[in-house]
């Protein structure tokens, strides 16, 4: 894919200059106008560029609500008010901040799931999608650390409960908490050093790690919804025959789903700008106060599958390591999953059952992480539902492994060619 | 670059010496920034003990006073909360307080030093939270033998009017009773043990 920016020469002399002193020019070009992609992408495909869209549009409300946030435990909740009573425009600024942090999970849910339909995490993308992860991880802290900042009441205790999870680690754990904290509890120090992460420290690592991994996709190429390796039908001048050029193919596509993405973004910042309590919670608009816990406690709605582990186990050491294992063993599946097949198209009812079961406990999961928890029915089906969760990678690598996946055959060529 | 007459031993020992001395540098230099991040003087100073009057603190009330941004729950517990404690224990995780929540002086069934006076950290020991006290003697939507106690609205974790953890909830641990000492009957200071007790 790299090859096209050596040989460029641009006819204008100005271009010319710049291009044999720094060849970005070419560089573009081979990232865009040379960087042949499968030709049947889907609606699935939308969402990597999506989330690109989604961390500019953080980066920049983010950019201009520095210019008004006041990261003090005295004056954090006052100037969020601040913001969206007084500064014009701060309520539209903060909102799409806000949305935008929901919907950015959304979108990359989605587009780990495309992963995981059309086994996009297999050789050759195994780093692809461990980068991809990492960003995750990494996404996790700054959303975790951007909801602390208003000093709710939600943003205080959701908090300590979080911190509180590295109690769980043996010796060190009580120390390494109020290393965390800087305080013996979640205080003025500790909303410091989180604005620092959230705005300076952990934007720069998204940002390096979006850049690896799109570099390590223009390496390997994209793969598609039938797991074909285009790169392996060539033509005479050794053009993928099932590829066509990023731009302007699909940088056309994307701009058709970023016009639906933005239709929905707007109508959530106009008219739901909480979104029922999902996006944000209403204990949030109480200040954060030491001496009183709220009624539930609760993250907002992307971490809940994962806190409705920790909540339907009885032990808080198993239930820390459950919550952890569950994110690392996803960074394994290049090596869990032993199938040649990628696309679920062509692989065995077992992996689609499975990956529906997965899909189904994950949301569960999340319906009962978000619950009230006075229904002891919901430890019992929350326990049944991590025990499916971790089920999915056992039995993956049970299935491939001793060979009991019956798949199709899969063709040479993207089914759509001409 | 003439390549002739290389020591290749002595160029990998100068490498790795000079990547060792960098390696220790740089963690030695890393060492203030992380430091930087233990509660400051000010904090430590905040973490100074208290002292409550417990003069208005009526039979069967608990009232919560602050401690190092904590909140310490102060209860004045009834004969009856009393009575009931021993008949508690198969119920309960820790019934002897085998671990280290309490100052050794405390280590008994009622965790105090006088057994009418429970001075704790109202803090659950599952996440943090703090729990609702519910000290009647009389059967709850959360268990129908209820002798009185502390139930945590976060996770639904139960624990007696000593701050004892109840099985099969959430959290792992009796809840923590901080070092205090009577000043005279009616005053507590919170942070400080007795003269003479560890």
């Amino acid at each position: 894919m790299a090859a096209a920016h050596d040989a460029y020469k641009p006819d204008n002399k100005v271009l010319a200059w710049i291009e044999e002193r720094l060849p970005i020019i070419g560089f573009m070009r081979s990232a865009t106008t040379d960087y042949y992609a499968p030709k049947n992408f889907n609606v699935m495909y939308y969402f990597g560029s999506l989330a690109l869209l989604v961390l500019v549009n953080q980066i920049v409300t983010g950019i201009f609500l520095t210019m008004n946030f006041n990261p003090s435990a005295a004056g954090a909740f006052a100037s969020v008010q601040y913001i969206m009573r007084d500064v014009e425009w701060g309520w539209l600024i903060r909102y799409m901040h806000t949305t935008g942090a929901s919907l950015f999970f959304v979108v990359v849910y989605l587009h780990m799931f495309r992963a995981l339909m059309y086994g996009s995490y297999k050789k050759p993308r195994e780093l692809l999608w461990i980068l991809g992860m990492f960003v995750y991880l990494a996404l996790m802290a700054e959303a975790f650390m951007g909801y602390v900042l208003p000093w709710g009441q939600m943003s205080f205790w959701g908090a300590k409960v979080i911190i509180s999870l590295f109690g769980a680690v043996p010796v060190i754990g009580n120390k390494l908490v109020e290393w965390i904290m800087g305080d013996f509890l979640p205080a003025d120090a500790t909303l410091n050093r989180f604005f620092a992460l959230h705005v300076i420290a952990l934007p720069l690592v998204l940002l390096m790690l979006v850049v690896l991994h799109l570099w390590a996709l223009h390496e390997v190429g994209s793969n598609n919804p039938d797991g074909v390796e285009i790169k392996e039908s060539k033509d005479a001048a050794g053009r993928p025959l099932d590829g066509i050029p990023f731009h302007p193919y699909y940088t056309v596509k994307d701009l058709f789903g970023v016009g639906v993405f933005l239709l929905i973004a707007a109508f959530i910042i106009f008219y739901q700008p909480t979104f029922f309590g999902f996006f944000l919670e209403h204990d949030n608009f109480v200040p954060a106060n030491n001496l009183v816990t709220p009624a539930a406690i609760h993250p907002v709605w992307y971490f809940m599958p994962f806190y409705a582990m920790l909540r339907v186990i009885p032990s808080k050491g198993l239930g820390v390591i459950t919550l952890f294992s569950a994110i690392a063993l996803l960074f394994f599946m290049p090596w869990i999953d032993r199938g040649k097949v990628k696309s679920w198209r062509y692989r065995g009812a077992g992996y689609k059952v499975a990956l529906g079961l997965f899909a189904l406990a994950f949301i569960w999961l999340g319906k009962i992480g978000g619950g009230e928890g006075t229904w002891i029915g919901d430890t019992y089906i929350g326990r049944a539902l991590t025990g499916v969760y971790f089920a999915f990678f056992i039995f993956l690598w049970a299935y491939t492994y001793f060979g009991w996946e019956k798949t199709k055959p899969v063709p040479l060529r993207v089914t759509t060619h001409d | 670059m003439a390549n002739e007459g290389v020591d290749h031993g002595r160029r990998r020992f100068l490498t790795a010496t000079t990547a060792v001395i960098g390696g220790v540098g740089v963690v030695a230099a890393a060492v203030p920034f992380i430091e930087s991040w233990e509660p400051s003087a000010r904090a430590l100073s905040a973490g100074a003990p208290v002292t409550a009057d417990i003069s208005k603190i009526e039979l069967g009330q608990m009232v919560r006073f602050a401690w190092r941004g904590l909140p310490v729950f102060v209860a004045n517990r009834t004969k009856e909360q009393l009575a009931d404690l021993p008949s508690l224990d198969p119920r309960l995780r820790d019934p002897k307080c085998e671990e280290d929540q309490q100052p050794s002086y405390c280590k008994n069934t009622w965790r105090s030093i006088k057994p009418e006076w429970l001075v704790m950290i109202g803090i659950c020991t599952h996440l943090g939270c703090v729990p609702d006290y519910y000290g009647e003697i009389r059967p709850e939507p959360f268990d129908a033998h209820w002798k009185g106690g502390y139930f945590c609205p976060c996770h639904k974790s139960r624990y007696d009017v000593s701050g004892r953890v109840f099985q099969g909830v959430p959290a792992p641990l009796n809840m923590v009773i901080p070092p205090y000492h009577f000043i005279d009957d009616t005053h507590v200071r919170i942070g400080v043990s007795p003269k003479g007790a560890a």
